[in-house]
């Protein structure tokens, strides 16, 4: 129970610090967003005929950005914080007129969506792949798939999206070329819903399989091979274990750890490649939103789905490291280590 | 300087135990001229390395493929012209004119008397080659484009390989040997760095700098790269600091900075290497998707950038005829990365000890040692 408590915590203070880190970046930007915003609040008023009180553009500011430009640095800090922690407040987008919230809220449970059922595709692919290459180790079948493992990590996924939506997209027509679904169809539970939405879905999750998919067959076939050698899957096999069991309690279980600590890393690689997966299938997720800000320069907006991004990674990363702990049950055991 | 050994070992070729560990009175006494001392230094780090390299078939390819990028990064932009608009025939298919072209008039290598390709100060006369990959919307001959974007490429690779990897040695390797509050608070860090999306975080980094050298785009995307290594190195220093020779060295007080130096670091020399290509990998990744976001300034040649002008301008995903203007760039980033990850798959087995052991001239192998 104490280590929940204690990733959960240290979950929380890295959110903080990363909270800082994008507090910082706002301040950073070229031409200092807040400053500009206050330059165009200025502007447009004064061409509208009325004259520009310093308390009203203030007002103005501090709600697109949820901090007060007028104050000093470590006030605004902690306004920014509040906003967020307490009221759920990232800022308001200047683009779509609209707080940044509700905008990415809508469009971040497509991003999961494509993003999680890759990284799940990926990963089981790996473990099955690997663990049939070890099986055949030095087998044609072996070397042929190594090779082709390899040759496919050093595809990057965009290369494999721009392939997929060129010739399945576009020449052959089997799959749309873009968008969530069909706008035609009437939204809620209906199957022909359903059935459009996972059809829009096929290119982005196998563009996502492709990040997932990585050098995780190359390194489960490692793992798997290693551990074949090992003196305890003699001794089981002397007791008369059957070999299913070995296969799937010995073997497979012991093989799997190193890759699941690798698919930690993993999940904020799939939430970042979603920026530029979703904008090669013009799929509206918090990747494409994040593009369309950075292009628009709609600071708050980009600020929001940085945030956004790293929340769900944590969240992603926090639900990985509990389960960890099932499937590793050494797991906390060697932390008191000595220091020098 | 006539040992009684040496005799020994030129008829077998083959080193006594006497000869590799030596009895502690006589190694004083033994003494062996500078050359030979050369000799063994250059046999063990270099031939034989070289040798394992060699034998694989991976490191083997990895390093023509590295080999002929440097070349086009070094001496290409120098025998290829700087590229331009309207140097060749808008929208020009790549190998135009097809194989006919080899006996036919007006294709993409055209023979004849009058023509001479020159490369540099060579010149060939009897034929010339003409914008073998094709041309994009503006004429820009697509061959020049690449061999003159490769530069900036190799530069933002170094840059960004040497960064990612020394501050992932530095935060890794320091970690899993202080331990204790230091881990905690590097680790700490780490995890921050690693929890930050990387992409997104490029893009708003790349929007307050708007980088326009090449080694700072490699040294921006370096901070992606780092902390999945430094976990990676301090998980290998955590088994290495039980070690016995580390503890020896630990009891006679000598500071920790020697003992990370002289003890710890050589053991993690090969898989910070493998790394280094690795992380150079990544950087290519990065930085092509970047420029082809079109986030990063508009600056020279580039992949990425080529890659956008094939998908905004000429629209290359829907009008399929223009597909080569986008697969060039593709395929140069896809064969280079092929590269590296082979090379650094080859060097895996040159750092492993067992099989450079076998290759090693002067040590008897441990398989016939066993038989």
């Amino acid at each position: 129970m104490r280590y929940f408590v204690k990733r959960t915590l240290h979950a929380v203070v890295t959110l903080i610090s990363v909270t800082t880190i994008t507090f910082a970046l706002f301040r950073l930007m070229p031409g200092n967003p807040a400053q500009a915003m206050r330059a165009q609040f200025e502007s447009q008023m004064e061409a509208g005929g009325g004259t520009a009180d310093p308390e009203v553009l203030d007002a103005m500011v501090e709600q697109h950005t949820g901090f007060d430009p007028d104050q000093p640095v470590y006030v605004q800090y902690v306004e920014y914080l509040q906003d967020i922690i307490l009221y759920q407040d990232f800022g308001h987008s200047y683009v779509y007129n609209a707080p940044v919230f509700d905008i990415l809220f809508a469009a971040m449970p497509w991003s999961v969506f494509i993003s999680v059922y890759g990284l799940a595709l990926g990963y089981t692919t790996n473990i099955l792949l690997g663990a049939a290459m070890a099986y055949k180790e030095g087998s044609r079948f072996d070397t042929y798939t190594t090779v082709l493992a390899t040759f496919l990590n050093s595809v990057p996924y965009y290369v494999g999206a721009i392939l997929f939506l060129a010739f399945f997209g576009y020449e052959l027509g089997l799959f749309p070329t873009g968008g969530r679904y069909n706008t035609s169809l009437e939204t809620g539970l209906n199957v022909r819903f359903m059935a459009s939405i996972s059809y829009h879905a096929v290119l982005p999750i196998m563009s996502s399989f492709i990040v997932g998919f990585g050098g995780g067959a190359l390194s489960m076939r490692g793992n798997s091979i290693r551990i074949l050698g090992e003196d305890y899957l003699r001794v089981a096999r002397l007791r008369g274990i059957s070999s299913t069991r070995i296969a799937t309690r010995y073997v497979a279980r012991n093989a799997i750890l190193p890759l699941y600590t690798q698919m930690m890393i993993g999940i904020a690689a799939v939430f970042s490649s979603s920026v530029l997966l979703e904008f090669i299938f013009t799929y509206p997720g918090v990747g494409w939103y994040t593009f369309d800000a950075v292009m628009r320069r709609d600071y708050p907006l980009l600020m929001g789905s940085f945030l956004f991004f790293t929340i769900v990674t944590l969240i992603g990363i926090l639900i990985a490291e509990f389960t960890y702990g099932i499937v590793d049950p050494r797991i906390g055991s060697g932390d008191q280590s000595e220091s020098y | 300087m006539s040992h009684t050994n040496e005799s020994r070992l030129e008829a077998d070729g083959q080193l006594t135990d006497e000869q590799l560990f030596g009895h502690l009175s006589e190694a004083e006494t033994v003494d062996l001229s500078r050359r030979e001392r050369l000799e063994r230094v250059v046999d063990a780090y270099v031939l034989a390395p070289g040798r394992v390299a060699w034998n694989d078939w991976r490191t083997r390819v990895g390093m023509l493929v590295i080999t002929a990028f440097v070349f086009f990064g070094t001496i290409g932009p120098r025998l290829v012209t700087a590229p331009g608009t309207n140097q060749a025939p808008n929208n020009l298919q790549p190998f135009h004119g097809g194989i006919a072209a080899l006996w036919e008039e007006g294709g993409w290598i055209d023979f004849g008397f009058s023509h001479e390709l020159s490369l540099g100060a060579i010149s060939i006369p009897g034929f010339v080659v003409r914008y073998p990959l094709g041309a994009d919307n503006y004429g820009t001959p697509i061959t020049r484009n690449l061999v003159h974007a490769t530069p900036d490429m190799l530069e933002m690779v170094v840059a960004g390989a040497i960064v990612s990897v020394g501050l992932a040695a530095i935060f890794g390797i320091t970690a899993g040997y202080k331990s204790g509050k230091t881990d905690e608070l590097l680790m700490y860090v780490t995890d921050v760095v690693m929890t930050m999306p990387g992409l997104p975080l490029l893009i708003v980094l790349a929007a307050i700098w708007s980088p326009r050298r090449a080694w700072l785009v490699g040294v921006i995307l370096a901070i992606d790269a780092w902390p999945g290594l430094a976990r990676a190195l301090r998980s290998q220093v955590l088994t290495l600091r039980q070690e016995s020779y580390v503890e020896a060295s630990r009891t006679m007080g000598l500071p920790s900075r020697t003992i990370l130096s002289r003890d710890i670091a050589p053991q993690l020399m090969p898989y910070i290497l493998i790394n280094f290509a690795n992380a150079g990998r990544q950087v290519v990744f990065g930085s092509v998707a970047l420029y082809f976001l079109g986030v990063l300034p508009f600056t020279t040649a580039n992949w990425g950038i080529m890659m956008q002008t094939a998908y905004s301008e000429a629209h290359a995903l829907v009008n399929l005829s223009n597909f080569y203007q986008i697969f060039w760039p593709m395929a140069a980033v896809v064969v280079l990365s092929f590269g590296l990850i082979l090379f650094a798959q080859g060097m895996d087995r040159v750092f492993n000890p067992r099989i450079r052991a076998r290759h090693a001239k002067k040590v008897g192998s441990d398989e016939e040692q066993l038989n």
